[in-house]
C-alpha cells in the first residue's frame, strides 16, 4: 500500500489551494514568462501559468511552500495545462516534458525540505493532470454534432507524456482533475495505467471530476454516480469532484459520491461562485464553515480548495481537518 | 461472496442488483438485425437512424445494443460516427451502450468514443486464450462489461454441455488470469432458432435454459444475456407468432436467472396477454414438450398471421397552439416538425421577423430559464439551439422576400461584425443577435467562435464595419473580453464595443472592460435590446447613448470599489506593514522658499477665471459631459452653451461690480511622519511642536506590490533624518454669495440665486488651484519652472497633492478643525467653521500641501474597529463620535 493511502486511512489529507489565485498576485507580466531559450518566441505567453515552472520557478517555490505552510499535505503541481494539446495554443507542444519535468521537481524539492523539517507530517506531490481544452465526447461544432476536436488516441498519448515527465519529476500521486468529459479521463486513466504497467510501479492516482452546474451535470453531461461509475474500473486512491462550484452548491453531489464510492473521497471546491467579474470571494471562514460539515458527516478523505482559494483558506481547511476522523468505507479498508 | 452489482452507465447510471428485473438491450439499432437501420447507415442518413435509437430508448430500452457489421459497410467509421453522433442526444446517450461487433477492431474504435461505462459484445475463445486474454485485458482497462459468447476454438457451443463447460473455462480465464470483475461478464449461452424442422434445433431453447440456470448457480457474479429474436427466425413475417415467442422465451428465460436480453424494446407481447391457445403451441416448441410441436406450431400460426403491435408516438403536444409547439420542440430538442410548424407561425404572424422575436425567443428563453435553474444540462441546450437554427433558416428566405417587398432594400443601416471570443465556442446567443440586427437591415460579419483578438479587429479593420459586437458564455471569456477592449485601445480604434453573452453583466462591463477602452463600451443584454442599441449608435445622436453609458458606468465603478472594499480588509497591524515604500535615502524633500502663514485678501476675480474648471459646473446644472465637447452634444449642448454663457455674463457682472470678495490663506510647515501621524513643528529648530495631524490607512486586502496607503506615508519620517514639510490652505470666493442668492431669491429668481452660487463655487475651487500652483512655483518653489496650461491643472499633471479633510483620502471632517487652528483661518480669511464642520460662506476649499512626487490621492475604504481604536487614541476623542463622523467608512457595525 503506498504511503499516501496509510496515512490517509488514519487522517483527513489536506491538498493545496488554487494556484492561479496566488499567480495573478504577482502581477507577472510577458517578460516573467519568456526565458533565453523563449525569448524570440513568436506568440505572446504571458497568461500561460504553466510556464513558470522554467522561467519563474522562485513563483511555484512560494506558492508551495506557503500552502505547506498553512498545513497542506499535498501539493499539486503546477502542470494543470501541461499537455501537447493544452500547450498548442502557444506553440509549446515541444516544452511539455519540460514543463512537467520541472514542475514536479520544484514541487518535490519544496515537499522534501518540508518533510525534513518536520518528519512527522511528511508531505505530498500529485501530479496534476487537467482535462485539456478539448472534449472527446462533445462536438465544438453546434451544426456537426458528430465532430470531434480531438480523438481518444490523441488524448492518450498526449496523457501519457504528461505522466512520464511527472513521474520523472518524482510526483507521488496522479490527480487527474477538473474532469469535465468522462472520455477525456478514461483517456489518461488508460495513459497512467499503460506507465504503471511499463514501468512496473503502482503509483497512486486520484480522479476529480466536475459538476458545472445546478443540473448536477458534468459538462459531457454525466451525473455525479454515472461519472463515478465510468470511472471506477481503475485501482484509484480517491474519486472526488472540484472546481465550478462552491462547497455548498457541492453539496448534493458529494453526498452522492460519498454514499456510493468504493474508493477514498475528496473534494476541493472553489472559494464561493464567482461574482460577476469571474472572481471569487468567499472568506476562508465562510468556506470552512460549510466543509467543516462534509467533515463531521463522515464524507472525506482528502480536502483543499479549487479557484479562489489561498493559503488562508487552506489553513482554515486543515484547522478543521485535524479534528475529525476521516470517512470509512470497507472497500478499502485493506 | 460479496460481490458487487454490475453498474454500467450512460449520462446517468444503470445498477444491476439481484432486484432488478429484467435489463432491455435495443435492438434495432443493428444493421444485422435491421434492414431499415441497415439502408439508413448505408444511405448516411444518420438523423432518421437517431430516431430509430430513440424510438428504442422511449420503447423502453434500458442499453442500446449498436452494430454495424456489414459487407458494404466501413463498420469501424459507421461505429464511430454512430456513436459520437448519439452522444449528442442526451435522450438517447442517457443509457449504455453495447457495442456489438464480430470484430475487435470495431469494438475498440467504438470503446474509444463513450464516456459512460457500457457494454462490448463480444469476445470468446472462437481465437483461442492469448486473443481471449488479451481483449479482456484491453476491456479492463477502457472500462466495460463483455458479453462472452459460448463459443471456442471448435465453434459455437450447441448442446447444453458445451455451452456450460465453455462458459466455465471463459469465466475461469477472465476471473483468474485477467482479474477481470466478475459482475461485469455477461454470459451469451447462444439462442439458436427453434421450429426449424430440424430435430436437432429442438431442444435449443431447453439448453439455454438450462446452461441459464447452470451459470448462475455455478458462475458467481456473472450474468446472462442473449439476443432473443433469433429463437423465432422460422417464423419470419408473422409478427403475431413472434412476439408471442418472445414473450415466452422471456418469461421462462428470467425464471431460469436471465437477466437482460437483445430485444426490440416496446415491441414485446405481455406474457399474459398471449391468447391461451398460442401460448400453448409456443411452449410446445420452446419447451421441447411434443415431437409433433413444430408440425403444430407451424399450422397455428398460419390462422394467427398479423402485423403485431404497431407502434404508438406520443404526439399529443402536437395538439396544442403552434406556439406551445414550437416551444416544446426547442426545449424537447423536437427537430421532428420544426419546418412545418415555422411555417403555420409564419402564416399566422404579420411578419416572418416576428415569428423570430416572438414564440422562438420565448422558447429559447425557457431554455435559458431551465437551465439556468439546473432542470436542463448542456448537451440538451446544444439540441435546442439545433432546432432554433432549423426554424430560422427555414426563415431567412422569407426574411430577405419581406425586405424586397417592403421597398426596404435600401442600403444597410451598418456593418456590425459578430464574433464568440477565444476560448469559447458558445454562438447560440450571439447567432440570434445575428438574425434580429439583420432582420433589421443591418449587414452583419459573423466570424463565428473562438475568434481571436487578432483575428476580429483586423476583420473590422478590413471589412470597415460600424460596431463589435463580442459575446461569450463561460467565465474566462470575461478576461478575453478585456483583452479585446485593451488590443483595442492599444490600436487607437474608436469603434463601439458591445458585450454579450450569459456571463456578461452589466456590472463586469462598467468595471472591468469600460475602463480599458476610450471608445464606448456598451453592454447588450439580450438580443431585444441589440436593435435598440445599434440603431442608437448608429444614428446622429450617438454622443448622448455614449455619454449616458459612460457616466452610468463610472457610477456603478466607484460603487463597485466601494463594496469591494468591504469584502476582504487586513489587520491594521497587516496595513500598516504594508504601507507605501517610498526609498527616502537619497532623497532630499524641497526646502521651501517661505515657512509660516501667509493671507491674501481681495485677490482679484479676474486672476482666478482662468482657473475654472467648468465641467463640475455642468453637472450642478445636471448636464452630463465634459467642457468644452458638451456644446457638441446634439440634446444638451445648446442648453449647456446657453448656461455657460450666462454664467459668464454673471462673472463679468460680478467681476466689474466686485460683488463677491475672495481671500485665501497658506501655510508651510517643517513636519515629521510619526507613524500614523504628521507631527507639526512652528519653526526649522523643530523644536516647539505646534500641532499633529490624524491620518487614516487603507485596509482592503491589495494585491501584490500595492500598498495600503495613508497620508502619513508621503512626509518623511523622523528616522529618515531628512527635514520635510507639509502645507495647508483655506480659500473662499464666497464673500458675498449669501447677499446676492438672498436678493434673487426676494425677487423669485430662483435661476439666478442657484447661478450666482455655483459661479462662486467654480471660483473658489479655481482659487484653490491658483493658489496650489502658486505655492508649487513660488511659496514651496519646488516647481518653479512648471508651466501648466489649465487643461493640464485640471488633470492634476503637476507634482504633489492637495487632499482635503471630509474628502475620500482623509474623510476625517473634524481634521479641519486642528487644519484651521495651524493657518488661523478665520481670523486670516473671515472662513468660519460651523459646528458641524462646514465652511462658511460655502464657496470655501481647505486642504493640505504634499510635496512629494509619488505622493498621490487615493480613497480610504473601509476602516475596522482596530484601526478606530488606535485613531480615537491618537487623537484623544471619544470613540462614539469618531465612529459618528466616520460612519460611512466603518467596516464593521
Amino acid at each position: 500500500m503506498s504511503k499516501l493511502k496509510e496515512i490517509a486511512k488514519q487522517r483527513i489529507l489536506v491538498l493545496d489551494g488554487a494556484m492561479g489565485t496566488m499567480i495573478q498576485r504577482y502581477k507577472l507580466e510577458e517578460e516573467d514568462f519568456r526565458n533565453e531559450a523563449l525569448k524570440d518566441h513568436p506568440k505572446p505567453l504571458k497568461g500561460n501559468n504553466d510556464l513558470l515552472a522554467l522561467t519563474r520557478p522562485d513563483v511555484l517555490s512560494e506558492i508551495h511552500a506557503a500552502y505547506f505552510e498553512a498545513g497542506a499535505d499535498i501539493a499539486e503541481t503546477n502542470t494543470f495545462s501541461s499537455t501537447t494539446i493544452a500547450q498548442a495554443d502557444y506553440g509549446l507542444e515541444s516544452y511539455v516534458y519540460q514543463l512537467n519535468y520541472e514542475s514536479a521537481r520544484i514541487a518535490r524539492e519544496v515537499a522534501d525540505k518540508f518533510t525534513a523539517d518536520n518528519p512527522d507530517k511528511p508531505r505530498f506531490v500529485a501530479g496534476s493532470i487537467g482535462p485539456t481544452n478539448r472534449t472527446a465526447s462533445i462536438s465544438p461544432d453546434v451544426n456537426d454534432p458528430g465532430y470531434r476536436a480531438v480523438t481518444f488516441e490523441d488524448l492518450k498519448t498526449a496523457y501519457y507524456e504528461q505522466a512520464k515527465a511527472l513521474l520523472d519529476g518524482g510526483v507521488d500521486a496522479f490527480l487527474v482533475e477538473t474532469v469535465f468529459d468522462t472520455l477525456n479521463a478514461k483517456a489518461a486513466l488508460v495513459a497512467i495505467d499503460d506507465l504503471n504497467t511499463e514501468r512496473n510501479v503502482n503509483v497512486p492516482v486520484m480522479v476529480s471530476g466536475t459538476i458545472t452546474d445546478a443540473s448536477g451535470r458534468t459538462l459531457s453531461g454525466q451525473t455525479t454516480e454515472a461519472f463515478l461509475i465510468s470511472i471506477s474500473h481503475m485501482d484509484l486512491l480517491s474519486v472526488g469532484l472540484n472546481c465550478a462550484l462552491g462547497a455548498s452548491e457541492l453539496r448534493p453531489y458529494l453526498q452522492v459520491l460519498s454514499e456510493r464510492c468504493d474508493f477514498m473521497v475528496s473534494a476541493h471546491p472553489n472559494a464561493g461562485l464567482p461574482n460577476e467579474f469571474g472572481e471569487y470571494d468567499q472568506s476562508p471562514e465562510e468556506m470552512g464553515e460549510q466543509i467543516k460539515e462534509f467533515m463531521e458527516q463522515g464524507w472525506l478523505n482528502i480536502v483543499g480548495g479549487c479557484c479562489g482559494t489561498t493559503p488562508d483558506h487552506i489553513h482554515e481547511i486543515a484547522r478543521l481537518a485535524n479534528q475529525f476522523q476521516p470517512r470509512i468505507k470497507e472497500a478499502y479498508v485493506d | 461472496m460479496n460481490i458487487p452489482p454490475l453498474k454500467l452507465s450512460g449520462l446517468e447510471p444503470l445498477v444491476v442488483t439481484a432486484e432488478t428485473n429484467f435489463i432491455n438491450i435495443g435492438e434495432r439499432t443493428n444493421v444485422t438485425g435491421s434492414a431499415r437501420f441497415a439502408r439508413l447507415i448505408r444511405e448516411e442518413k444518420y438523423e432518421e437512424a437517431l430516431e430509430v435509437a430513440l424510438d428504442q430508448v422511449r420503447g423502453g430500452a434500458q442499453i442500446l445494443d449498436v452494430n454495424m457489421d456489414e459487407g458494404m459497410l466501413d463498420g469501424k467509421a459507421a461505429m464511430v460516427k454512430f456513436l459520437n453522433l448519439i452522444a449528442s442526444e442526451p435522450e438517447i446517450a442517457r443509457i449504455p451502450v453495447m457495442i456489438d461487433s464480430s470484430k475487435w477492431e470495431i469494438i475498440e474504435a467504438g470503446l474509444q468514443c463513450v464516456q459512460g461505462k457500457g457494454v462490448v459484445n463480444s469476445i470468446s475463445l472462437k481465437e483461442g486464450e492469448e486473443k481471449f486474454l488479451e481483449q479482456a485485458r484491453k476491456l479492463k482497462q477502457y472500462g466495460a462489461a463483455t458479453v462472452v459468447m459460448a463459443f471456442d476454438e471448435k465453434g459455437q457451443a450447441d448442446t447444453y454441455q458445451r455451452r456450460i463447460d465453455i462458459c466455465k473455462r471463459s469465466y475461469d480465464l477472465l476471473v483468474d488470469v485477467v482479474k477481470f470483475p466478475r459482475q461485469d461478464i455477461i454470459f451469451d449461452p447462444n439462442i439458436f432458432p427453434v421450429a426449424t424442422g430440424i430435430d436437432e434445433h429442438n431442444n435449443y431453447a431447453v439448453d439455454f435454459f438450462n446452461a441459464t440456470k447452470w451459470i448462475k448457480e455455478n458462475l458467481p457474479g456473472a450474468k446472462v444475456s442473449g439476443g432473443v429474436s433469433n429463437v423465432s427466425f422460422s417464423f419470419r413475417g408473422n409478427n403475431v407468432v413472434r412476439e408471442a415467442m418472445h414473450s415466452a422465451f422471456l418469461y421462462h428465460g428470467i425464471k431460469h436467472g436471465m437477466d437482460m436480453g437483445i430485444v426490440n424494446a416496446g415491441m414485446i407481447e405481455v406474457y399474459d396477454e398471449i391468447p391461451k391457445d398460442l401460448l400453448e403451441h409456443v411452449e410446445d416448441v420452446l419447451l421441447n414438450r411434443r415431437d409433433d410441436a413444430t408440425e403444430r406450431m407451424l399450422a397455428f400460426a398460419e390462422k394467427v398471421k398479423g402485423d403485431g403491435k404497431v407502434k404508438v408516438v406520443d404526439n399529443s403536444w402536437r395538439e396544442a397552439s403552434v406556439e406551445e409547439r414550437l416551444k416544446h420542440a426547442l426545449v424537447k430538442g423536437v427537430v421532428d416538425f420544426i419546418e412545418e410548424d415555422t411555417e403555420e407561425a409564419r402564416q399566422q404572424y404579420d411578419k416572418p421577423l416576428h415569428v423570430i422575436e416572438g414564440p422562438l425567443m420565448d422558447g429559447m428563453n425557457v431554455v435559458g430559464d431551465l437551465f439556468g435553474a439546473g432542470k436542463m444540462f448542456l448537451p440538451q441546450v446544444v439540441k435546442s439551439a439545433r432546432v432554433m437554427k432549423k426554424s430560422v433558416a427555414y426563415l431567412i428566405p422569407y426574411l430577405e422576400e419581406e425586405k424586397k417587398r417592403s421597398g426596404d432594400t435600401k442600403q444597410s443601416k451598418g456593418k456590425i461584425l459578430m464574433a464568440t471570443v477565444k476560448g469559447d465556442v458558445h454562438d447560440i446567443g450571439k447567432n440570434i443577435v445575428g438574425v434580429v440586427l439583420g432582420c433589421n437591415n443591418y449587414d452583419i460579419v459573423d466570424m463565428g467562435v473562438m475568434v481571436p483578438a487578432e483575428k476580429i479587429l483586423d476583420e473590422a479593420v478590413k471589412e470597415d464595419v460600424d460596431i463589435i459586437g463580442l459575446s461569450g458564455l463561460i467565465t474566462p471569456s470575461l478576461d478575453e473580453m478585456v483583452h479585446v477592449a485593451e488590443e483595442m485601445e492599444r490600436r487607437k480604434m474608436d469603434l463601439p464595443l458591445l458585450i454579450g453573452g450569459a456571463t456578461t453583466s452589466r456590472i463586469h462591463t462598467a468595471v472591468k472592460i469600460a475602463p480599458k477602452y476610450s471608445g464606448s463600451v456598451i453592454h447588450v443584454l439580450d438580443a431585444s435590446k441589440s436593435v435598440g442599441v445599434a440603431t442608437k449608435l448608429m444614428s446622429e445622436s450617438k454622443h448622448e447613448l455614449i455619454e449616458q453609458v459612460k457616466q452610468e458606468y463610472a457610477e456603478l465603478k466607484v460603487g463597485h470599489e466601494n463594496r469591494q472594499d468591504e469584502k476582504a480588509h487586513v489587520t491594521f497591524a497587516q496595513a500598516k506593514a504594508n504601507r507605501t515604500k517610498i526609498t527616502w535615502e537619497g532623497y532630499q524633500p524641497p526646502k521651501p522658499n517661505f515657512l509660516g502663514v501667509k493671507t491674501f485678501d481681495s485677490i482679484p476675480l479676474a486672476d482666478i477665471r482662468p482657473y475654472i474648471d467648468w465641467t463640475p459646473f455642468f453637472s450642478t446644472w445636471m448636464l452630463k459631459g465634459k467642457y468644452p465637447a458638451i456644446f457638441e452634444n446634439p440634446t444638451v449642448g445648446k442648453e449647456a452653451k446657453k448656461l455657460y454663457d450666462e454664467a459668464n455674463e454673471m462673472l463679468d457682472d460680478v467681476i466689474a461690480k466686485s460683488s463677491l470678495t475672495a481671500k485665501a490663506v497658506v501655510g508651510i510647515f517643517p513636519a515629521i511622519a510619526d507613524g500614523e501621524d504628521v507631527k507639526i513643528f512652528r519653526d526649522d529648530s523643530r523644536g516647539e511642536l505646534l500641532d499633529t495631524l490624524h491620518f487614516l490607512r487603507q485596509q482592503g486586502k491589495k494585491g501584490k506590490d500595492i500598498p495600503n496607503i495613508s497620508l502619513a506615508d508621503f512626509i518623511a519620517p523622523e528616522a529618515s533624518g531628512l527635514k520635510d514639510y507639509i502645507g495647508g490652505f483655506a480659500v473662499s470666493a464666497g464673500f458675498g454669495t449669501k447677499e446676492l442668492a438672498d436678493k434673487f431669491e426676494t425677487d423669485h429668481d430662483d435661476y439666478n440665486s442657484i447661478m450666482i452660487k455655483a459661479v462662486a463655487d467654480r471660483l473658489a475651487e479655481a482659487l484653490a488651484e491658483m493658489m496650489h500652483e502658486k505655492v508649487r512655483r513660488e511659496l514651496w518653489g519646488y516647481a518653479s519652472g512648471e508651466a501648466l496650461e489649465n487643461e493640464e491643472l485640471i488633470k492634476e499633471r503637476y507634482q504633489g497633492i492637495r487632499p482635503a479633510p471630509g474628502y475620500p483620502a482623509c474623510p476625517d471632517h473634524t481634521e479641519k478643525e486642528i487644519l484651521f487652528r495651524m493657518l488661523d483661518a478665520q481670523n486670516n480669511t473671515g472662513i468660519e467653521l460651523t459646528e458641524s464642520y462646514a465652511m462658511f460662506p460655502a464657496a470655501s476649499v481647505s486642504g493640505f500641501y504634499f510635496s512629494h512626487p509619488e505622493s498621490k490621492y487615493f480613497g480610504l475604504g473601509k476602516v475596522y474597529e482596530d484601526q478606530i481604536d488606535d485613531y480615537t487614541q491618537r487623537k484623544g476623542m471619544d470613540k462614539n463620535v469618531v465612529e459618528q463622523w466616520l460612519a460611512p467608512n466603518l467596516g464593521y457595525k
